[in-house]
């Protein structure tokens, strides 16, 4: 076991998956002798050969649409798309194919593959790599949306995604790539897909986020902690579909719910969550369901983003407004 | 200034527009009675498509492309393609899936509204219809490098519209494919419309072929409506695919007889002239001709195969028809290899009996 960040949990979870199973292929953009522009694929072309590892033209659309032609034929792609705001232009075989073939074949033919993506704010970066597309891919039927958000998750998920037998969208919060080390041990076990982790344990309310804002809610669980004020931190996990069951058992015992998302707020999958508390969860509820979100403007450049993500203060703020009833 | 580089584009064509050879017929036609088969099925496709419109038209089932005028595209196609290897069609190939042994009561479930019709039990790697337009070029990408990867001797072939060479995809997925010289074949059936814009507005392109040369791709013009051309382009690329020396984009030329679809009227955009023009260059007569003056086909022959397709057609309709109705669990199987328990309760719902309605009782005052 050794400790390790978020991009070598993913580095190590594909050269585990590429080990362990031929059919396993990397496809993307400077994933082979440059590693990845993360350098997330990094050292996997020297164990395994350009042709596993493959360094494709310069065309989202493409990956995309190969990895599901390579999934469809056997193999088990996991594509890489270098930035999350270029990732939009695979939407519409994601959209239109990857979640679509099996039900649309009646099961003939399916999409075992995986696309992941750097998303998320917080590390300075230009313009158009800095976006949170969860809820975009959360609207696709037919694939599951995965965003986890430390070392051990990031491994054990990624192995638990490109076992699946279906498509998915594995989101990778850049902000969290070198933010700390964790122990991870290389032992090739998946973590359970379509589960929610609980990162902390509280009884005044129920704070739900996913990749890097995982962290500003365990900060702002803290803090609170210092006033007695004692909140229950979720983690998603994987968002598409929803483990609704782990937030409404958490909900019935805090009685308050607060969702937090790096992404604006009109439609978010924060909106997701908390509409799904509100309708399911009413008779618990002591407080109207709290959304702390990105505002609903374009994704500002480096110098405004630490104006535009939700943070502690924000969250803290929330916690306020949702303790106010009894 | 120097010349960098030179560029041809060939063009193929055995049959002229009377069924008169032009040139001397590659090996495999050299006995006619070998284009037999071919004409036969071309028959059986139009039968079938003439029997989808009326079925449309009669409400039996929902909007239809119809084939008519690439008979000979699909028919060249289906002969030379190998059982192994993966068709990805637009949604105007049911005639390469009939040879494929895709049966035909699966088109029509197909543009009948039902998915069932994409489950092609006789041909199971080959794709599915594919309707968004040039697709179909990256998964045939995908196909072919999972086929190299695995040093296995099979191609991928796409088969897309004049329209398709406008978008992205095609580019991307040909440039691609010509990078890792993969055992693919792009088939441009060009019909001279997508939908109402001909052919000379969806590019300036002296011919949809040389498109790839832009990408280093082999390429090459066929006559798309002479059966022996579209046998032997596609044959000779196949051969290429398999023997390793990389993808062929190849443009059959030919005419969209028909509407788009059914719910299309051609006669908004297009003169008759132009359709009746087109008419005297079709596949079918042109074929039966060379092979009547070859002495390889009858009177007799002809009456025997219009009654043999007639069967045909009438046993894919009744199959078509007494498919069951699905029901709404349809739309939930083979959504995920398993349903995840989040959807559980919707597929429940959906699947729940319709409620009886209550009987409505009239109050009527005093």
């Amino acid at each position: 076991m050794s400790s390790i960040t978020l991009v070598e949990a993913v580095n190590l979870a594909l050269a585990r998956a590429m080990e362990d199973d031929p059919r396993v292929v990397i496809l993307g953009e400077d994933v082979g002798a440059n590693g990845g522009v993360f350098r997330a694929t990094v050292g996997l072309l020297g164990r395994f050969g350009a042709e596993r590892v493959v360094d494709t033209p310069l065309a989202e659309g493409l990956i995309a649409g190969m990895a599901i032609g390579m999934a469809a034929e056997g193999l088990r792609p996991v594509a890489e798309f270098q930035f999350a705001g270029f990732a939009y232009a695979a939407l519409d075989q994601v959209l239109n194919h990857a979640g679509r073939l099996r039900h649309r074949t009646q099961g003939r033919l399916a999409c075992p593959m995986v696309m992941r993506t750097p998303c998320g704010a917080g590390i300075r970066a230009p313009e158009h790599h800095s976006e949170s597309p969860e809820a975009i891919f959360a609207h696709v039927p037919g694939i599951r949306v995965v965003y986890p958000s430390s070392p051990r998750r990031a491994y054990g998920l990624l192995l638990a995604a490109i076992a699946d037998p279906d498509p998915v969208v594995f989101l990778e919060p850049s902000r969290l790539y070198r933010l700390f080390k964790e122990e991870v041990a290389d032992d090739g076990e998946p973590l359970p897909l379509d589960t929610a982790f609980l990162l902390r344990p509280g009884t005044d309310l129920t704070l739900v986020a996913w990749g890097a804002m995982t962290h500003e809610a365990l900060a702002a669980a803290n803090e609170l902690a210092a006033e007695d004020v004692f909140a229950e931190v979720i983690d998603l996990a994987t968002l598409k579909p929803l483990d609704l069951d782990t937030i409404l058992g958490s909900v019935a015992k805090t009685r308050r719910c607060v969702v937090v998302s790096e992404a604006p707020r009109t439609c978010s999958f924060a909106s997701e969550v908390s509409a799904n508390v509100s309708e399911q969860g009413l008779m618990s509820l002591l407080a109207p369901v709290e959304r702390v979100t990105a505002w609903d403007t374009v994704t500002p450049m480096s110098r405004l983003e630490s104006r535009y993500m939700p943070d502690k203060r924000r969250i803290v703020a929330a916690a306020h407004k949702v303790m106010q009833y009894h | 200034m120097t010349v960098v580089a030179r560029f041809e584009v060939r063009y193929t064509q055995y049959l002229d527009s009377q069924g008169r050879v032009v040139r001397p017929v590659p090996e495999f036609a050299r006995d006619p009675r070998a284009l037999v088969p071919d004409y036969g099925a071309m028959v059986l496709m139009r039968a079938l498509d003439s029997k989808a419109i009326a079925m449309q038209r009669t409400g039996q089932m929902g909007t239809y492309a119809s084939t008519l005028g690439k008979e000979a595209i699909d028919a060249g196609v289906g002969a030379v393609l190998a059982k192994d290897d993966v068709v990805l069609p637009s949604y105007r190939e049911s005639g390469i899936l009939f040879l494929r042994g895709v049966s035909p009561h699966r088109v029509f479930l197909y543009w009948g509204g039902d998915e069932r019709g994409n489950v092609f039990p006789e041909s199971p790697r080959d794709f599915p219809f594919c309707v968004p337009i040039a697709m179909q070029v990256p998964h045939a990408v995908g196909v072919a490098y999972a086929m190299k990867l695995r040093r296995e001797p099979r191609v991928a072939l796409a088969v897309l519209g004049d329209g398709a060479t406008s978008k992205g995809d095609f580019y991307e997925g040909l440039n691609a494919a010509g990078v890792w010289k993969l055992p693919l074949v792009a088939l441009v059936v060009n019909n001279q419309y997508a939908i109402s814009m001909p052919r000379s507005r969806q590019s300036a392109a002296g011919t949809l072929a040389q498109k790839g040369i832009a990408a280093g791709v082999a390429c090459e013009q066929l006559d798309g409506n002479d059966a022996i051309a579209v046998r032997d382009a596609v044959g000779r690329a196949l051969e290429r695919a398999r023997s390793g020396e990389g993808p062929t984009l190849l443009e059959a030329l030919t005419y969209r007889l028909s509407d788009h679809t059914t719910a299309d009227d051609a006669s908004r955009y297009r003169k008759p002239e132009e359709l009746a023009e087109a008419w005297k260059r079709e596949p079918i007569v042109r074929l039966r001709d060379w092979l009547a003056a070859n002495g390889a086909w009858s009177k007799e022959q002809e009456e025997a195969l219009h009654r043999e397709c007639a069967e045909r057609v009438q046993a894919a309709v009744k199959a078509y028809l007494e498919t069951p109705q699905p029901g709404p669990a349809q739309m939930f199987r083979h959504l995920y290899a398993r349903l995840p328990d989040a959807y559980a309760w919707q597929r429940d719902e959906a699947c729940a009996p319709e409620p009886v309605p209550e009987r409505h009782v009239e109050h009527h005052a005093g």
